[in-house]
């Protein structure tokens, strides 16, 4: 018998990686769940047992996008024969298309958002971690506690508040006021993530670029941000996920103009009974974005997830 | 190129005194070396000229215009870090590009090409400049490193033991460059090392420094031959001075109690008797471990001589060096 730390022998590799595959088909499930769902009919979207093979519709995309109305049969022949694919897939309902739905709009809001959010989140971030790591702050390490504090307390706890403030300021309902909010909130994760990967790049680098004519600030630009890339990427997509994925401020403080898909897709239950379809066209199509971006950042995701845990 | 002039640096970090009171005047065109163990000082003195940390009193000059409160990149100055420091996310040529693309120098990028190539040719690493700069070996980074500096046309270089992680036969061939490049182009140039060959062979000037204080600054030869404390004479020499009591030899001044005695300040065949321990043939030199009244000397003789341990041997001072109770030199 021989043992080795570095390498694990055959049996255990096999029995990790059955694990692994085990642990990764669990969690799929429910995300193959949602895309094939979009892709049922209404009655095989709640059949029981769950059907796995089943003739795929469009239909819950058409109801995504589209507001319908019920129409009679003198509607239907006065408006003569379908023009496209989506009204024809519409009247077999009976219904005709009135109009784009909102998921559209409440999708662009999303995205002006999220990404807004976490690109003032990553400048702002990336300085003060910066200012963290290599300044001499006074209360260094109070404020930095103050501003992991900041994280402690769960979003509804604060919502009134914040809720009372944007109506006197104005900013219920606007791109501005959420883009601020989740920076808020996300600030905190993006200032002590990105702190931990500026402390690992040796202040030598900044020091020599210093000598070599640079300011500060150029050296920070031309020499630490891309060292701090890796950390910079994967902080991005936590920072992402998070402004991508909330729903509690979202329902409190948007209701219209500036709404983000995740409170409206419930809306959509409402609208024509359990249009379950519809529901998981919604919930694909928005998982889409993050999903490329976080596929696009992957190689630094890894890195990131596992940043710390060895120390070089 | 420029004087370089110190005057009263002072400068601690917390309860450590890392310089006190430190005076000195790196002359236009010279190659100043300073020598100290382990936190004597030297690197701060050169962060100090750098202005990558900035003194608790005194002041800095630099061709004769004060340096106080001016940043590293508008003192015009050139390091080479001891841990190479290369921007890992580079490739060498960039590497040795960058300080030329700075704001402050704006090089036009046929005389960029110019002066990259010709350093790359005297640090022999044109073959590995389009190579990134982590994939070299620590005797190339450190090539580069140096490189970097000499790309640049400065009013002094800083060097902070730049040949300190290289093998024996770059750093010979590296001591030879940096000498002729120095002398070539007439640079001032400051120079950290514990590295007493680099001192003793590139140096016009050495100034040695002991706890943030600079106790002797001169040539190699007289900080050699004419040191002024026990400290300063171990800086220098191979193998080390011996320090004895001054009493087991007779002659002593009063007041001395210590005596120094060089390998060469050690007649061999005449005098006392003393034992002789250890015979390490180096080749080129022979040294002997003797014992001379309980204490031991360690002196050099003939590369082919015939003694071996347990023989006898007669040994007697000549122009020793004199230490009172303090370590200074007396006579």
């Amino acid at each position: 018998m021989s043992f080795s730390v570095t390498e694990p022998s055959k049996g255990t590799k096999w029995f990790a990686g059955i694990l692994v595959v085990g642990y990764a088909i669990i969690t799929i499930i429910p995300l193959l769940w949602i895309i094939a769902t979009g892709f049922k009919s209404p009655t095989d979207s709640i059949a029981y047992p769950p059907v796995i093979v089943f003739e795929p519709t469009l239909e819950g995309y058409v109801n995504l996008f589209t507001d319908r109305t019920r129409a009679t049969e003198q509607m239907l022949e006065d408006a003569g024969p379908p023009q496209t694919w989506y009204e024809e897939i519409a009247r077999e309902r009976g219904t005709v298309i009135s109009g784009p739905s909102r998921y559209g709009e409440r999708f662009l809001n999303s995205v002006i958002i999220g990404f807004g959010s976490t690109a003032l989140c990553m400048i702002l971030g990336t300085m003060a971690a910066y200012a963290f790591s290599r300044f001499r702050v006074p209360l260094k390490d109070d404020l930095l506690f103050f501003i992991l504090s900041t994280r402690m307390m769960p979003p509804i706890a604060v919502a009134i508040p914040i809720f009372l403030m944007f109506r006197q300021l104005g900013l219920n309902d606007t791109h501005l006021g959420m883009i601020l909010l989740y920076t808020a909130v996300n600030l905190s994760l993006s200032v002590w993530l990105l702190k931990g990967f500026i402390d690992e790049i040796p202040i030598e680098y900044e020091e020599a670029a210093l000598i070599d004519g640079y300011t500060r600030f150029q050296a920070f630009y031309k020499v630490v941000l891309p060292q701090a890339a890796t950390g910079i990427a994967s902080t991005t997509i936590f920072c992402l996920i998070f402004a991508w994925n909330e729903y509690a401020f979202a329902v409190l403080l948007t209701s219209g103009e500036a709404q983000t898909a995740p409170p409206f897709i419930p809306n959509i239950i409402g609208v024509n009974g359990k249009d379950w379809p519809a529901v998981a066209a919604g919930a694909t199509i928005f998982l889409v974005p993050v999903m490329v971006f976080t596929v696009l950042l992957r190689k630094h995701l890894l890195r990131g997830i596992t940043f710390g845990a060895v120390r070089k | 190129m420029a004087e370089v002039k110190l005057t009263g640096i002072s400068k601690s970090f917390g309860d450590d005194v890392a310089l006190d009171n430190v005076d000195m005047t790196v002359p236009d065109g010279s190659f100043v070396v300073l020598l100290g163990p382990t936190g004597a000082g030297k690197t701060t003195t050169l962060r100090m000229v750098s202005g990558l940390d900035q003194p608790d009193a005194g002041d800095v000059h630099i061709d004769g215009s004060s340096m106080a409160g001016l940043t590293p990149a508008q003192r015009d100055v050139a390091m080479v870090f001891q841990q190479y420091s290369l921007y890992p996310h580079l490739s060498v040529r960039q590497n040795l590009e960058f300080p030329l693309r700075s704001p402050m120098l704006k090089t036009a990028q046929s005389e960029i090409d110019r002066k990259v190539g010709e350093v790359a040719e005297i640090l022999q690493i044109s073959h590995k400049l389009d190579n990134k700069a982590t994939a070299l070996s620590g005797g190339e980074m450190q090539r580069v490193s140096i490189g970097r500096a000499l790309v640049r046309d400065p009013s002094v270089y800083l060097m902070d033991e730049p040949l300190s992680s290289l093998d024996a036969k770059l750093r010979a061939d590296l001591r030879i460059e940096l000498k002729s490049i120095q002398s070539d182009s007439g640079a001032t140039l400051l120079y950290v090392t514990h590295d007493q060959i680099e001192a003793m062979t590139m140096a016009t000037h050495v100034g040695v420094l002991d706890h943030g204080k600079l106790v002797q600054f001169g040539t190699p030869r007289q900080i050699y031959e004419d040191p002024v404390s026990v400290y300063a004479a171990s800086r220098l020499g191979q193998p080390r001075i011996n320090v004895l009591p001054a009493s087991v030899f007779g002659g002593a001044p009063s007041g001395a109690t210590q005596i120094g005695l060089r390998p060469e300040q050690i007649i061999q065949g005449e005098g006392e008797d003393c034992q002789v321990d250890r015979v390490e043939h180096l080749g080129d030199q022979t040294r002997l471990h003797l014992t001379f009244k309980a204490q031991n000397i360690i002196t050099v003789t003939d590369a082919h001589t015939e003694l071996r341990s347990g023989d006898n041997l007669k040994i007697r001072p000549h122009n020793p060096f004199y230490f009172d109770a303090d370590g200074v030199r007396i006579a």
